[in-house]
């Protein structure tokens, strides 16, 4: 999947340019000035040009002309940047044009990304070893507060189940029915994999409303239950619940939401690696007699391991940094608070950038390891060539 | 294709074994299915429902007895929908437009070009810097929350959409850039050097050459970031919906709406929640394949 292009060595084909051997490259200051500028260049036209026009953060402004100014400035603007850039390293001489060239074309995307996400992780460090209005040091009083107190250690355990109860049961459901899919005709498979897989499109806070209708409540005696389930639980002759309330069941509820729209994901993926596994060893383990269950738990699940781990991983990341389904659901109430829904309400609520801060990290710490997995894999992959 | 098999399979496992008859044997997997099916359906349906629902009716009783007046005209009605797009719904769609559009287009061209550098171009520190792209894709967008907000507010463009624009480009740059750089990268090289033989700039063989051909890939990221962008709530919440309220898109508010839950905003809810959701459906039906190949060559991210 990542096939590694060889590296064209040839930077200047123009005729009459002489040939530059690799190795002779010029890495002198002036050519990282150079690379640097032209990195620079792209971001800070497109960051002036929004912000210093005073239009557009008018909010009375036509959005359409709004729409149509950043189309043009942030695609074609952006585009004839390059376009010129690039046309300005060929005036310079051959080496330090081929030196600078691969900086015009990926220098935009590194500083953004170098604003955006490098620096930001940087700071928020920083600002978790500070106190609540950041300005005196506390060194790591504010870790000590979230493994210490009760209002923290909730939303950490809370997390925990989350991402240990969501990425299995989405697993384990997206391999059953991709599994049962399969069997289907072709029109009937199609149709069923849509429809598992449609909550993908939508909205962490959609499908939340769409659950609320699920889970609504009334005391008794004040009207009909419209909540599907205490629709149910009252047919049969029992008391409503109050689903949203139920100390610590309450958090599985939730977790029903992202299950819900994750499946489709877990079970796109899966069902593509099953459709993989090899005709001939299938048919080899029939004719040796194995039944489907057989086939299933010693061809199918071993041979699509590597798939189940990605899938598994990818939304353990997700199901650890949600944040939308508890602040709309319950805003985190009744012992249902997770560690990003914390974060952001120690932030906007309670103002305390520490603490915030600190739980940012926390919720970055988890995914190191699996960031270092993936370089290192890509590494090898690259390795590999 | 399958001639060998000894005897008939009762149920297939098989990569071909799709285009199977139905038969008695697979009643048990067929009401498998079917209650699976119904367990993803039921929760849309009710608000779908609902939605079309008198006022009256969707606060006094559950969705599911709308079926027992199926044929009465007089119980279903759009007034709903009407007094969603007046109380805000419309203005908040035509914000999550102009967020999403522009948070779509922009990180594609800086992307595009920044992956065929990485692709085809030799510059120190390439696979460094590569290998960093693959580390940002993890983490977590909350890690920069804090310190944006911060330099957006000292220089009092949070509120703003350009704001909202470059920091989705931000956010959106790692997948972007590690989609793309593996597509264009699997291009043949004797492609590019043949066209270099001819005299073509490297400009050239990224704008005529390259960003044709990769076609497919932009097509596959546009859809998860146009899905991503539209369907967010906490980078519209932070960097938008705080400051300038008149500028709320979609979800956000939808979320203020199902704040007021019980308080007379019941009946607005399931249309509200589907104006939200129509845009992202239709694009789900249409582009689903390019979705699909997205999630699967994205699947690392976070």
């Amino acid at each position: 999947m990542t096939a590694t292009p060889p590296v064209l060595r040839d930077e200047e084909q123009k005729a009459g340019k002489p040939h530059e051997e690799p190795g002779s490259r010029d890495n002198s200051i002036q050519i990282w000035l150079l690379r640097l500028v032209s990195a620079l260049i792209v971001p800070a036209v497109l960051i002036a040009f929004f912000f210093t026009f005073e239009f557009l953060q008018d909010p009375q402004i036509n959005k359409v002309v709004q729409v149509a100014v950043a189309i043009i400035v942030g695609v074609g603007g952006v585009w004839l940047l390059y376009w010129a850039l690039d046309r300005l390293v060929y005036a310079l001489p051959a080496r330090a044009g081929t030196g600078v060239r691969p900086f015009v074309f990926a220098g935009p995307a590194l500083m953004i990304l170098g604003f955006y996400l490098v620096y930001p992780t940087i700071d928020t460090f920083i600002t978790s070893l500070r106190n609540a209005r950041g300005d005196e040091f506390v060194g790591l009083d504010n870790y000590v507060r979230i493994f210490t107190e009760s209002q923290y250690l909730v939303s950490l355990r809370n997390s925990v189940v989350w991402a240990l109860v969501v990425p299995i049961v989405c697993v384990v459901v997206g391999l059953a029915v991709a599994t049962l899919a399969d069997m289907l005709p072709r029109k009937a498979e199609n149709a069923f994999k849509s429809l598992i897989f449609l909550p993908m499109a939508v909205s962490f806070v959609g499908a939340s409303v769409v659950f609320a209708f699920i889970y609504s409540f009334r005391v008794e005696g004040f009207g009909d239950q419209i909540g599907l389930l205490n629709a149910i639980v009252t047919a049969f002759g029992g008391s409503p619940v109050d689903w949203l309330r139920v100390p610590l069941w309450n958090n599985l509820f939730l977790m029903v939401i992202l299950i819900w729209i994750q499946t489709g994901f877990a079970m796109v993926i899966l069902s593509a690696a099953i459709k993989g596994v090899p005709d001939d060893i299938v048919e080899a383990a029939r004719i040796d007699g194995a039944n489907d269950w057989q086939v299933f738990r010693r061809i199918t699940v071993p041979t699509i391991a590597s798939t189940i781990v990605v899938v598994w991983t990818t939304i353990l990341i997700t199901t650890w940094k949600v944040y939308d389904i508890v602040a709309v659901m319950t805003g985190g109430n009744d012992g249902t608070s997770v560690v990003a829904e914390k974060m952001v309400s120690e932030f906007f609520t309670f103002r305390n950038n520490g603490v915030g801060a600190a739980l940012a990290v926390v919720l970055l710490i988890v995914v190191l390891p699996i960031l270092v997995i993936n370089i290192k894999r890509f590494r090898e992959q690259e390795a590999v060539r | 294709m399958t001639a060998v098999t000894e005897k008939p399979r009762a149920v297939a496992l098989t990569p071909n074994g799709s285009q199977q008859p139905f038969t008695v044997g697979k009643f048990p997997v067929y009401l498998a299915i079917l209650l699976i099916a119904l367990a993803w359906v039921i929760p849309a349906l009710g608000i779908l429902v609902n939605s079309f629902r008198d006022p009256q009716a969707i606060q006094t009783s559950g969705w599911w007895t709308a079926f027992g007046d199926l044929f009465d005209a007089s119980a279903w009605t759009l007034q709903n929908y009407s007094t969603v797009l007046d109380q805000g719904f419309a203005n908040a769609f035509a914000n999550s437009l102009a967020v999403t559009i522009p948070a779509v287009a922009i990180p594609i061209t800086v992307a595009a070009f920044a992956a065929y550098a990485f692709a085809w171009m030799e510059f120190p520190g390439r696979s460094l810097m590569f290998a960093a792209v693959v580390g940002l894709m993890v983490v977590p967008l909350q890690m920069a929350l804090i310190p944006i907000l911060r330099i957006y507010t000292t220089f009092d463009i949070s509120g703003s959409f350009p704001g909202l624009w470059l920091a989705h480009t931000g956010f959106g740059l790692p997948l972007a850039v590690y989609l793309l750089r593996n597509y264009m990268g699997s291009l043949p090289s004797s492609l590019i050097e043949s066209a270099q033989i001819d005299g073509a700039s490297h400009f050239t063989i990224f704008t005529k050459l390259i960003l044709p051909l990769s076609m497919p890939v932009l097509a596959a990221f546009a859809t998860l970031q146009f899905l991503w962008v539209w369907n967010d709530y906490l980078v519209a919440l932070v960097f938008l919906g705080v400051a300038s309220p008149q500028n709320a898109v979609l979800t956000v508010e939808l979320a203020n709406l199902q704040g007021q839950f019980g308080e007379g905003a019941l009946n607005l809810l399931p249309a509200a929640a589907f104006v939200s959701m129509v845009l992202p459906l239709v694009v789900f039906f249409l582009l689903q394949r390019y979705f699909v190949r997205g999630l699967t060559a994205g699947s690392v991210k976070g």
